[in-house]
This record gives structure tokens, sequence and C-alpha cells, in this order.
């Protein structure tokens, strides 16, 4: 188990060496730099700021530092908030992110685990149809509509919850709604399929033959293996939430590390933007190992 | 009565195939049917709409600002802010947003394919660094660097074919390569080898043949994802540049003034997601007309 992590830890290293590069490539390949000012900057200012943010060293220099600085978890200076650092800036973008993306996740499994199995327990009949037209709903509603949609009714013709920002609770309803829509709506479709095919198996049988109470087949016998697709989905679904906070967090104007890269990309922030996609590859990476971790602590047919 | 008869054995000798099977249940799924009917009227209603109404998807009427949908000056579906008629904006948006399905799906249908196909059947040491590099690509977070492209070298569509296709391929290589794999082992990959014909029609002549099903059941779920995916970029701003438009550029623009006009949110939102539907739903039934373990 422990060799398993490592080894998988030292597998990472290349892909985020590949990150690492092709950040570094497309940074320096942008047309455009960013004291591209409406107003031409006078050349001394211009060149004393790329002596200061070293963009005047050869290519190769400008990488191995780049390389070096990250290996030191500093992504630099933010080229738009003077005086900011990139690190401060995902620092305080990214509580607000994760709390969103946390609910968000914890919605659509507290809602989707049972809406699956409960469809996957009527297979067939009525109470599964609806739970699964439910799901495609989800699924083909996009989060950019679902959540204009619900301000209009929420909060424009109904004064129930606030349009955006961050304040209470009440802020975080429709952001974790819109975001974790699509989602509940995977998880209830995994579930019910993997629920379909363990009720099916021997296992589950013999529990019934010893006449176990219905609801302790499926609680005790049948909810962990039903789980173990959910678990590995669990890292894909980490990669939509945080793309899907991007919009979400623009629509809403919270403060999170989403609303960063997309106002650092249109601001040719290269540092900003850098800095929160590599983040991001980071935290994917790092998830799926824990995932794939889990995953094995779940189902001990699975050896590393 | 003899012809007969001599009919009915040279039936029940011809057996029924995996794919009449298949297109026999399929028909039996009337979510999958009506799915088909709804996305081929969205289809010819995209190419045939525009043409049907007297305003063009550019032109400006200051005339006719912020009109909600009514019939008198064949404004079917109200017009925006700068008075264009959003009948017309919304299929000229439809034959983009469905065109950038098709061909970007295409794009990484033709990569994922032969690179699967290729890893499958070569295995061993080949199949093992072609598919460690699917693994490297897919742990990167793709979207953004598209998002990316998208601002440092404008906006373009054939940007977003290329991007598009290139993200999209790792899923279907590493589908491909599985039942490519299984494939392998089938006799008549065998015999086909026995007899030396060399790999590269192998797996041209044999192998992509019998991953279709497959293949279609993919593309189906595919296309609604290039979709959603353009719209996506299209919502941030960062898709198909104006005057031309998309379901995804004109819900962005609906968002923005649902408060004074909600029905430029919603037209182009039915549609979008009307789509979507439509084409989950028929992946599904192929699916399942396919594979019905779990029906």
């Amino acid at each position: 188990m422990l060799s398993y992590a490592l080894r998988r830890l030292l597998g990472a290293i290349p892909t985020l060496f590949i990150l690492l590069t092709l950040a570094f490539v497309m940074m320096r390949a942008a047309p455009g730099g960013p004291f591209d000012a409406d107003r031409e900057l006078p050349p001394q200012v211009r060149a004393n700021l790329e002596a200061k943010y070293p963009l005047d060293e050869p290519l190769y220099q400008q990488y191995g530092r780049y390389i070096w600085d990250i290996a030191h978890f500093d992504f630099g200076p933010s080229f738009q908030y003077r005086d900011t650092s990139v690190n401060d800036l995902i620092a305080s973008g990214f509580p607000v992110s994760l709390k969103l993306g946390a609910a968000s996740l914890a919605f659509a499994l507290i809602f989707g685990i049972p809406l699956g199995m409960l469809a996957a327990l009527r297979q067939n009949r009525p109470a599964d149809y609806g739970a699964m037209a439910i799901a495609m709903l989800g699924i083909s509603i996009p989060n950019f509509v679902l959540a204009p949609l619900m301000i209009l009714v929420l909060a424009v013709y109904n004064d129930w919850l606030p349009a955006g920002g961050l304040g209470g609770w009440q802020n975080y309803v429709m952001p974790v709604l819109a975001l974790g829509t699509a989602m509940m709506a995977y998880v209830a479709r995994l579930a019910r399929g993997s629920t379909i095919e363990v009720m099916r198996s021997n296992y589950i049988r013999t529990a019934r033959a010893k006449g176990l109470s219905a609801a302790r087949v499926v609680w005790v016998h049948a909810l962990p293996a039903a789980l173990t697709p959910i678990v590995s989905f669990l890292g894909p679904a980490a990669a939509g939430i945080i793309t899907g906070s991007v919009v979400i967090e623009t629509i809403f104007g919270i403060p999170g590390l989403g609303q960063f890269f997309v106002q650092g990309a249109l601001n040719r922030d290269y540092t900003l933007v850098m800095g929160v996609v590599l983040f991001y590859g980071i935290l994917i990476v790092a998830f799926n190992l824990a995932v794939d971790l889990l995953y094995g602590w779940l189902d001990p047919r699975v050896s590393y | 009565m003899i012809f007969g008869r001599r009919k009915k054995m040279q039936q029940a000798a011809h057996g029924r195939s995996l794919f009449s099977d298949a297109l026999r249940r399929l028909r039996s799924n009337k979510a999958a049917l009506a799915s088909i009917g709804v996305l081929g009227f969205i289809v010819v209603a995209v190419v045939v709409g525009p043409w049907l109404s007297p305003h063009n998807y550019f032109a400006q009427d200051y005339g006719a600002i912020w009109v909600a949908p009514t019939t008198t000056d064949a404004h079917w579906f109200g017009t925006d802010g700068l008075g264009r008629d959003l009948f017309v904006r919304a299929l000229e948006g439809g034959r983009i947003s469905l065109m950038i399905g098709f061909v970007a799906t295409l794009v990484s249908l033709v990569i994922g394919v032969a690179y699967g196909a290729t890893a499958g059947y070569a295995g061993g040491r080949v199949d093992g660094v072609m598919m460690r590099i699917v693994d490297i690509l897919y742990a990167m977070p793709f979207l953004f660097f598209v998002i990316l492209l998208m601002v440092f070298f404008g906006r373009n569509i054939l940007l977003i074919f290329v991007a598009i296709g290139a993200i999209n391929w790792l899923d279907m290589a590493r589908i491909v390569r599985g039942q490519t794999l299984a494939l392998k082992q089938q006799p008549f990959i065998e015999a086909a080898r026995m007899s030396g014909a060399p790999a590269v029609s192998i797996i041209a002549r044999h192998i992509v043949p019998n991953l279709l099903g497959v293949v279609a059941v993919y593309i189906t779920l595919t296309i609604p994802q290039v979709i959603l995916f353009e719209s996506f970029l299209s919502f941030l701003g960062l898709g198909v540049a104006e005057p031309a438009t998309s379901w995804g550029a004109l819900i962005k623009d609906g968002a923005d003034e649902m408060n004074r006009a909600p029905w430029l949110l919603i037209v182009p939102a039915v549609f979008l997601a009307a789509t979507l539907f439509c084409f989950n739903f028929i992946g599904d039934g192929l699916r399942d007309a396919l594979d019905p373990k779990d029906r």
C-alpha cells in the first residue's frame, strides 16, 4: 500500500513536469504581454518592469527559474494586482472555492446515491423511470443555463435568495445547486447501475436466503459494493466541479479561484493564470491518488 | 405451400445478427425513438428554418428593440437589444453549435480510433508506452489550456474544432484499445495474420469495422459533450465571435439581459437543453440495445 502510494507519487512527477513545461511555453508563446497597456510605456519604465519580473533573461534561464520557484511552491508575483503574489491570491480564493466545491460534491452524493439505489430497487417501475428522467434532465441542463434560470426565478421574480456575492449560507444555495445538480445526476445513474448488478450477485442471494431483512441486505451488504464505481467517479467529478466553478463563480460573483482564472486570462495576468492552472493540476493529481487509495480500501479484491 | 415452408426455413437458417438484434431492441425503446424524432426536427429546423423568416441573423432593426415573442413582423421568438431577430439567431446559433459538435467529434473519432486500435493491436511495450502517454495527458487540466488558447490566439472556429477534438480523443482511444485487445484473440484475426495480411490492413479491415458498435454509442455521447463544451466557452465569451453566434453565446447574451427580456435566455436554453437531452437518450438507448445487460 505504502509502496504503491510512493510509486503513484513518483508517477505523477512526469505529469506535473509536462504540465509545467506546457504552461511555460504557452505563456511565452502568447502574443501580447502583461505590460501592453492602452498607452505605450516609456522604454526605460518597460525595461525596469521587465527586469523586476525577470523577463529580460534568456529563455532557458527563465524556464529554470520558473521550475525552481514552483518546486518551492512560489508561483511568483501577479502581473495585474501590484504588490500581491499569486500565492496570496490563491490563498484568498481557494478556501471560497473549496467550500463551494465540497458543498456541491456533498449535495451530489447525499441526493444522488439514494436516488439511484431507489431506482435500482424499483427497476423498470414508475419510481425508476421518474428517478432516471430527473437524472437525465440534470445531465442535459448545463450549469450555466441552470444558474441564470435559478437567479431569474428565485432572486428576480421572487426575492427568496440573494442573486450573488458572498455573505451567509443563503449565498451558497444557488451556486451549490447549479454546480451539484449534474454531478448528482451522474451519481444517481452510476448508483442505479451498480446496485442492479450487485443485487444480482450470489452473496446477496446468500444474505437473503439466511433470512436477513431487506433493509439489512441493502444497507449493510449491498451498499459498500455498490459504492465502488462512485468512488472511482470522484476523480472526474472533482475535475468537473473545478471546471464548473469557473463559470459558476463568474455568474454569482463569488471571489474564488475560478473567477481569478477568468479575470486573469482576460487581463493576460500570466503568472496568476498559470499559477491557478498548476494549482488545479496538482490538486487533481493528488485527488486522484487519494481516490485510488480509497478504492483499494473499500474493495479488498483490488491489489496494488 | 411448399414455397412458404421453404421461405420459413430460410429465415430460420438466417439467424439473427447482433446488429439486427440491437436494431430491434432500439425500436422498442420509446424514449430513444422520440429523441431521434425531436433531434431530427431540430436539425431540419436549424438547416431550413432561417430561410423561412424574412429576417437575417445580423441585421439590426432599431424599430423593433426588445420585442417580446410575437407574430407581428414575424418576430416569432422576439428580438434582442439591437433589434436582431431571435428566431433566426437561435437557429443560426444551432447551425454553429451542431456543426462544432459533429466536426470536433469526427476529429476526436479519427485520432482516437487510430491511436487506440494501434496500441491495442501492437500490444506489449508499444501499448504500454502509448497508454502511459494517454494517462499523462488525461491528468492535464486541458479545459484551462483551451480557454487560454482562446484568450491568447483569438477566437476562431478552427481552433475550437482542433482544441476540442484534441481533448476528446483520449476517452475514445482508451475504449477502442480495450475492445481491440479483446478482438485480437478472435480466431478470424488469427486467420488474417496467418494468411500474411499486414498489420495495417488487419487494423483497417478487420479490427475497426468490428469496433463500430462501441464507437457508435460513444459518438452519440461525445457530440453532446462537445456542444456543451463549445457553449461553455461561448458563455465565458471565448467561443465563436460576433456576428456569428452559437447557443452558448446566445445564452450568455440572454443571461445578461434576463431581467428585461427573459425570452432571450429561455429560447436558446430550451434549444440547447433539448438537443443535449435527445443525444443523451439516444446514446443510452444505443448502449442498452448493443449491451442489454442492465435492462
